[in-house]
């Protein structure tokens, strides 16, 4: 009787290691085709990319294959052509700064645009969601070009806003607006909203609106239940559409290209510019990478504070 | 128990949709619960008792009619404002609070001192047994543990009503009789006034102090769990709180106690609720236990005949068929019938215990 069932038992066994096998095979030919995609079109220029930083620039293009840092050094650092002396690269630190400040700033206003909205949509009756998420994402099907071209028709001098505020006697010079950073802090918070009301939305779907009638019924205001109930439970939300907002933002090259003039440029038109003009690949490989750490510790931060929101004790 | 008026409701009528597609929640509903009762409304669902109480909460606001708290008009109040805490149906605990925090979330909110908080909350979770909870989240509970929780927080703020939104129907049928003891415990020891939502007859009739039976949109009958059971005023009191057998006939007399005579001639004595009905067609309620089976040639007895028996243990239903057809059923003790002359298709006659029969209205 005990001979049989553990004879059973380890043929199961057998059979479930089999099974097992089988089916770790099987998941590693269905990744295939994802896996050589990932390898031949974001593992392979990656790597591309992060072999040019270490090289020195052509004369008119591409790269000498001499390893050096010396891209990497000139992302912080300029040397004096007279002296020899080192210095901070102001120049570059502050198109980083702004670069940092703007993206930081989108993501706040289209938080603050997007989280009304998104209260909005998902309080809405089941048919009525579906127009408003559905109108939400028009945008995302209009080209990103065309999108930024429309903005600049209105914040430009003779543009809707300026002639409307003349039309109202508010104002008799334009004001300017346009090719500076309030120009390109507009356009992206436009072309990003939709990546903040999207997850907003899903999570404030998911919320159990009884949660706010407690919180009601227990004496807090509607500050104290904003602040209290609604906002700790939609935090998941908030944190992923800050990420997706500020991700993109950080490595915007149309808009402030298209509304900041040549001037306001961010660090995605700077790397523009060493793979064009400034002729020094290195340099723009290397800030490719930078930025892509950056992002990477965003993202990093992101998941810990994704985990820290499902699974606290 | 005082017959100071706590809650009062005053020709509430509610509204849901739009015109023309209007649904009539409440009609024109007028009750008053007195301090420091336990006060059920009953009903099936459907019948409005949630919205009445969602009145009285402030999560709605009535259509027509005003909500009394203590003699001032609290009507258009918001629920912030009211001293009066709600225990949800779906319990409804913050996921991102312990249970702790969730119980002390009121008196926070009411801006109490962080020692008088930690006091307060030390002593409700004791008083729902959950003091080693303390640090738990709502997820890492049971059903009974989060019901306990709900408690304790609705209580946390001493309110002067609790109101109880069927919070006992997530809860197994063991659990569920256990709560309906303490729950009633917990009315005693704190004397704060409960109004108690169910659907569950025997849950309103084991805890309440007054029930008011509910359909449609409008109270019915209020009394004792006693009165409402032994003198139901109308025909869905009667089949709804336990069961009823329901006789057409004619009545004809004065005062208390009219015949009742049915469609065969034969007739019986019933009890009339109000004494102002005029004679004619009536329908009368029975309780089974006040039916007795006797034998066919008893005097005064209707006669009728089994269709059949289902035996309980220790009584047993005898379910019988009057000439007109209308079935009759009767809990008899299963002594009663030793000799088991109690068989399908048998011929017996039927006779009712004195102020069984009630007239009910419709």
């Amino acid at each position: 009787m005990t001979d049989t069932s553990t004879t059973n038992a380890r043929q199961l066994s057998d059979l479930e290691v089999r099974a097992e096998k089988e089916r770790v095979k099987r998941n590693w030919l269905l990744s295939m085709p994802a896996m050589i995609l990932l390898l031949l079109g974001a593992s392979g220029p990656l790597l591309i990319v992060l072999v040019y930083s270490f090289m020195t620039p052509g004369d008119y293009s591409g790269v000498i294959w001499t390893p050096t840092v010396k891209a990497w050094f000139q992302i912080f650092f300029t040397v004096d052509i007279f002296d020899d002396t080192v210095r901070l690269a102001d120049a570059h630190l502050t198109i980083f700064g702004r670069s940092l400040r703007l993206s930081l700033l989108t993501t706040l206003l289209t938080l603050i645009f997007g989280l009304p909205t998104a209260y909005f949509i998902a309080t809405r009756p089941g048919r009525q969601r579906t127009l408003w998420l559905f109108l939400i994402t028009i945008p995302f099907w209009t080209n990103l070009l065309i999108r930024t071209f429309a903005i600049l028709e209105v914040i430009r001098n003779e543009g809707l806003i300026n002639n409307f505020l003349r039309w109202l006697g508010v104002i008799d010079e334009p004001i300017q607006i346009l090719y500076t950073d309030t120009a390109v802090l507009i356009g992206m918070a436009y072309v990003y909203l939709p990546l903040m009301v999207l997850p907003l939305y899903a999570a404030i779907d998911r919320f159990d609106f009884r949660l706010v009638e407690a919180g009601y019924d227990l004496y807090a205001n509607r500050w104290q239940v904003l602040r209290r109930v609604i906002l700790p439970i939609v935090k998941p939300g908030i944190i992923a559409g800050s990420i997706l907002v500020f991700v993109p933002s950080l490595g915007a090259y149309v808009t402030p290209r298209v509304l900041g003039g040549g001037k306001n440029m961010m660090i995605g038109n700077f790397i523009e510019l060493q793979f064009g003009q400034g002729r020094n690949w290195p340099l723009g490989s290397s800030l490719s990478i930078l930025l892509l750490l950056v992002v990477a510790v965003a993202l990093l931060f992101y998941v810990r504070a994704a985990n820290r929101g499902g699974s606290d004790e | 128990m005082s017959d100071e008026v706590a809650v009062r409701a005053e020709g509430v009528s509610k509204v849901f949709g739009s015109p023309g597609n209007e649904l009539r929640a409440l009609d024109d509903v007028t009750v008053d619960i007195r301090r420091n009762e336990f006060f059920t409304l009953l009903g099936p669902s459907g019948c409005g008792k949630t919205t009445l109480l969602r009145l009285i909460a402030g999560f709605e606001t009535p259509s027509a009619g005003a909500i009394m708290l203590d003699g001032k008009d609290i009507t258009v109040d918001p629920p912030f404002k009211r001293p009066i805490n709600t225990v949800f149906q779906s319990y409804a605990l913050f996921p991102h609070l312990t249970v702790g925090q969730n119980v002390g979330f009121g008196l926070e909110m009411m801006g109490r001192s962080n020692s008088e908080i930690d006091d307060t909350v030390e002593k409700m979770l004791a008083l729902v047994q959950m003091e080693a909870m303390r640090n738990r989240l709502p997820t890492q509970l049971s059903g009974g543990q989060q019901q306990r929780v709900a408690l304790a927080r609705a209580l946390a703020p001493q309110p002067s009503v609790l109101l109880l939104d069927e919070p006992l129907s997530a809860l197994d049928l063991k659990l569920r009789k256990q709560m309906q003891i303490e729950l009633k415990r917990m009315q005693m020891e704190t004397g704060i006034t409960f109004i108690f939502v169910t659907h569950d007859q025997e849950e309103a009739l084991t805890m309440s102090d007054r029930i008011g039976v509910m359909s449609a949109g409008n109270i019915l009958q209020i009394g004792s769990p006693r009165e409402i059971y032994n003198s139901p005023q109308n025909r869905f009191v009667a089949s709804f709180i336990g069961e009823s057998n329901f006789l057409e006939g004619t009545a004809s007399g004065t005062g208390a106690k009219r015949r009742v005579a049915l469609a065969d001639g034969h007739s019986f004595e019933a009890l009339v609720a109000d004494e102002s009905v005029s004679d004619g067609k009536v329908t009368v309620a029975v309780r089974p236990e006040f039916v007795q089976v006797v034998a066919a040639d008893t005097a005064d007895a209707l006669p009728a005949t089994v269709t059949n028996i289902v035996y309980f243990g220790t009584d047993m239903h005898c379910y019988m068929s009057l000439n007109s057809g209308t079935e009759v059923v009767a809990r008899v003790s299963a002594d009663a019938d030793r000799g088991g002359a109690l068989e399908t298709g048998a011929k017996v006659g039927i006779t009712f215990a004195p102020d069984g029969p009630r007239i009910v209205g419709d």
